[in-house]
């Protein structure tokens, strides 16, 4: 059974001989239709585009940056770049000039690969800022048909000149493949820092398999696993899902038409393994909420009373306690009527495993989903340790931690309260940051930033970013993230900031959602202009009011927390956005930032003030810009 | 660079009275193959009264137009001439209201459609052949539109800047020889704005379409025409590159408003 370890192109060359036509490896819906390539073909297109690239001079170590929408192409190309023994560097389709021109110009990338004209037009920009980019290739060529520079090539074009190249060198495919050693680096993922620039993280092919087996070892993955490929190929996550695991394990990654699309195509493919930071999570259970309050009463009825059921069997499940039969036969008569209709229209019928990572989850969502008979489980852990450091096990689900260590990975808790680890999955390093490092690896050990603990059942639990955990004047320990989670179970509520570090008490900024309050407004026949009118109706303050009690109430129940519930609160007259910085693109709040810029309203939050003025300026696309004023009301919420 | 090529279309003499009102006074045109042509001018300046006369829906008093060097027949009725190969979109929407994106664009292929009624209810052989012909090219053109995501949305559920999509994907579906579109921008805000402009020059660009345009936003035209027609109460006052038009006394004073301002 043990397997002499590999790199992954030598992992697709024994897939492709094993698994030849028999087996699809990656679908892309494509045209309204689901196109398919087995690993027969996956080997062919890596291999024909890889020795394109050589023929326009790639050579080992060299680097390749991908950029663009979960494409087949850029998995292929992502591959090819290792089978030359280069390092992929995976980008967000959504970062900016000024973070790209960053990673870019600091990576050194000779290559890049983008997913379309307005990738491209990109990276066409900075050509000129960073010049050792040498070429661009592109997938969809659409848009792009004007565009005449002997720099920018199709990857078609690539892939035909890397036929040619195989008729002159037949055997240089397989002998770049048998140079790769598992220790080699196999990708440069940079990680959307929350605070400075990003930082490289260098991992090995020894890595990212290991942790990728162990996974699979410890969860039970098969090779008949059908995955949706979604989530940024820049995230350490979807590399390990999309890429390693179904490499190792030999199932099926589906790549959605669109981003738009995603949910519809979820539900003609089916997966049976499904892994979504808490956002997407979030998202989903706004979404089912909103479209209940449209269905019919009776329909209504019906859907919170066995919402109710499942969340008191599911409470008893999760507790090994048994459940009695009365409530039994209520939940089975659930699942016929609510559950399963509810769960097949969201695509999950055929869900083994549903992963939440990223980010630490509410626990009223996390109920939700497991008590529809998703087996939603948490799992911990970073890019530096190739993505996974602990899953919670089937049967053995604490809510409250984030599961058990993965198989070779040791933990071990500091002085401070921070989480340490040790595994085969740990980064070699920052790349050309070597201060980075030493602050974060020492003998092995990833110094994970966290602060938590082991339980007795050794289950990991995680409180709160090390750094961010405080105390409250009066000695009463603050954790922003656990209340703003809490606050975002809310549908209503978008994003949440908690303030309270070195204060008297706990206050919170709110971001409504814009869509779900919308929609309870207009129900209502409550007239709005804009966001910022909407925030400020006095109806929407009561309906967010009525929301921060329930925390409240949740919170007075802890008797850690108690001490740190929310007494005063007021709504943001803008989105938090991280085009202006207010937080990250995986959608973490950077509170120092958020602090300093909205300084005022803090001031006015702790100084009893019953309301603050606020100005803010747009700037529209065709360069103009506007202030905008705003008169933004603070209230007081019930404590416990 | 089109001015040795043969027209497409040409319109001799155009001549139009409603009533009293004269539309449009000896009005000539040329619409010159692969190009981006627009027309533009102030209100009721006799811009949609043209493109209602090259495809058949008013009947001019005068003046003749020939569509790749061949007179049409004043007698032609509308659905001939879009048989010929001229399709268009309307300044307000003409859309199936109840029927799906997808329904909505696939009757834009119905010229190209050869099985009979019978045939097609048995989904036989031609009628089986055809439909997915027809369908992929209609797959294409959603996802040249990005609408990917509305295939199966009704049109009255969507945002207006939308149905103007579905409009524009249902005349290209028809691969017609000569596209006319009225005010695709009209109504939108300047991000739908864009994404037409893009859509209508990459039709153009990448599918090889010959476009004519009536369009209110001067900025948007002017960027993505390759030649512009100017009209002013029923007479053409102005025909030229975008930089000839804008520094064109005429134009400025009829259109663009006081030079220097």
């Amino acid at each position: 059974m043990e397997k002499r370890l590999m790199t992954f192109p030598q992992i697709l060359v024994e897939n492709a001989k094993s698994y030849g036509d028999r087996k699809t490896a990656i679908r892309e819906k494509d045209y309204g239709i689901w196109q398919s390539y087995t690993w027969k073909d996956y080997l062919e297109q890596v291999r024909d585009f890889a020795l394109g690239l050589a023929s326009l001079g790639f050579k080992r170590d060299d680097r390749m940056a991908i950029i663009g929408d979960n494409r087949p192409q850029l998995y292929w190309g992502l591959a090819a770049c290792q089978c030359l023994g280069g390092i992929p560097v995976p980008l967000y389709q959504d970062a900016i000039h000024k973070e790209l021109h960053y990673i870019l110009d600091h990576s050194e990338c000779r290559f890049a690969l983008a997913e379309d004209q307005e990738q491209t037009d990109k990276l066409m920009g900075l050509k000129k800022e960073v010049p050792r980019l040498e070429y661009v290739i592109y997938d969809d060529p659409r848009g792009l048909k004007k565009y005449r520079y002997d720099w920018l090539i199709a990857f078609t074009d690539v892939q035909e000149m890397g036929r040619k190249f195989a008729k002159e060198n037949p055997n240089y495919f397989m002998d770049e493949v048998n140079k790769g050693q598992v220790d080699d680096l196999s990708i440069i993922v940079y990680t959307s820092g929350t605070t400075g620039n990003p930082k490289g993280v260098m991992l090995t092919h020894r890595n990212i398999v290991t942790t990728g087996k162990n996974a699979i070892e410890m969860e039970g993955l098969r090779e008949d696993e059908e995955v949706m490929a979604y989530l940024p190929m820049a995230w350490i996550g979807d590399h390990i899902f999309s890429y390693c695991e179904t490499f190792v394990a030999g199932f099926t990654v589906n790549c959605p038409e669109d981003t738009s699309t995603v949910m519809h195509d979820m539900r003609e493919v089916g997966p049976t393994y499904l892994f979504a930071p808490p956002r997407i999570w979030e998202n989903i259970l706004t979404q089912v909420m909103i479209k209940m309050e449209d269905a019919a009463r009776i329909k209504q009825k019906m859907f919170h009373f066995f919402l109710n059921v499942a969340s008191r069997v599911e409470k008893l499940r999760m507790a090994h306690n048994p459940v009695p039969l009365g409530q039994k036969i209520l939940y089975q008569l659930g699942k016929f009527l609510v559950y399963g209709p509810l769960v097949d229209n969201l695509g999950m019928r055929d869900v083994r495993i549903a992963y939440t990572a990223g980010e630490a989850i509410g626990p009223e969502i996390f109920e939700f989903f497991r008590s529809l008979g998703i087996n939603l489980k948490q799992v911990y852990g970073m890019t530096e340790s190739s993505a996974v450091v602990s899953i919670q096990k089937d049967g053995d689900i604490d809510p409250e931690t984030v599961g058990t260590p993965l198989p070779e990975l040791d933990i071990e808790i500091s002085d401070m309260g921070e989480v340490m680890y040790k595994s085969p999955g740990v980064f070699q390093g920052y790349y050309k940051n070597p201060e980075a490092t030493k602050e974060t690896l020492e003998d092995g050990w990833v110094h994970s930033g966290d602060a938590g603990y082991l339980t007795k059942h050794g289950h990991l639990k995680i409180i709160d970013r090390a750094k961010d955990v405080s105390r409250l004047t009066d000695g009463t320990m603050f954790a922003p993230k656990y209340i703003e989670n809490k606050l975002k179970f809310c549908p209503f509520i978008k994003e949440a900031v908690a303030h309270g570090k070195d204060m008297d008490f706990v206050a919170t900024f709110i971001d409504i959602d814009y869509g779900a309050v919308g929609n309870w407004a207009e129900r209502r026949h409550i007239a709005y202009t804009s966001y910022t009118d909407l925030a400020q109706k006095p109806e929407v303050y009561e309906l967010i009011y009525n929301e921060i009690n329930r925390v409240n109430k949740s919170l007075s129940q802890d008797e850690q927390l108690k001490g740190a519930q929310i007494r005063r609160f007021l709504l943001l007259h803008k989105e938090l956005n991280p085009d202006d910085g207010e937080i990250t693109r995986t959608r973490k709040v950077r509170r120092k930032f958020v602090a300093e810029k909205y300084a005022n309203l803090i001031d006015a939050l702790y100084t009893g003030k019953d309301s603050v003025d606020v100005e803010a300026t747009f700037t529209y696309e065709d360069g103009r810009s506007t202030t905008m004023r705003a008169n933004l009301k603070i209230r007081d919420a019930e404590t416990f | 660079m089109n001015e040795k090529k043969e027209p497409l279309l040409r319109a001799e003499d155009i001549t139009i009275t409603f009533g009293g009102l004269m539309a449009l006074n000896h009005v000539n045109l040329e619409i010159y193959p692969g190009e981006i042509m627009a027309i533009i001018g102030p209100n009721g300046a006799g811009k949609t009264t043209l493109l209602n006369i090259i495809n058949g829906f008013y009947k001019a008093d005068k003046g003749r137009i020939f569509f790749e060097g061949k007179e049409l027949d004043k007698k032609m009725k509308p659905n001939r001439i879009a048989a010929l190969g001229i399709a268009r979109t309307f300044q307000n929407l003409a859309l199936f209201r109840g029927m799906p994106t997808l329904g909505n664009i696939m009757i834009g292929r119905t010229m190209k459609m050869h099985s009979n009624i019978f045939s097609q209810a048995l989904y036989w052989r031609m009628s089986e052949k055809e439909e997915i012909e027809h369908r992929e090219a209609v797959e294409y053109i959603i996802d040249f539109l990005q609408i990917e995501n509305i295939r199966k949305t009704p049109a009255s559920m969507l945002p207006y800047g939308l149905q103007k999509r579905v409009e524009l994907a249902r005349a290209l579906v028809a691969e017609p020889k000569l596209l006319l579109l009225d005010e695709p921008m009209a109504g939108m805000n300047l991000e739908e704005k864009e994404d037409i402009a893009r859509f209508v020059l990459d039709a153009n660009e990448e599918l090889g379409y010959t476009i004519a345009l009536i369009e209110h936003d001067m900025g948007v035209v002017m960027d993505i025409c390759d030649r512009m027609v100017v009209l002013d109460f029923g007479n053409k006052i102005a025909e030229g590159t975008p930089d000839e038009i804008k520094s064109n006394p005429k134009v400025i004073k009829a259109y663009l408003g006081t030079a220097g301002g």
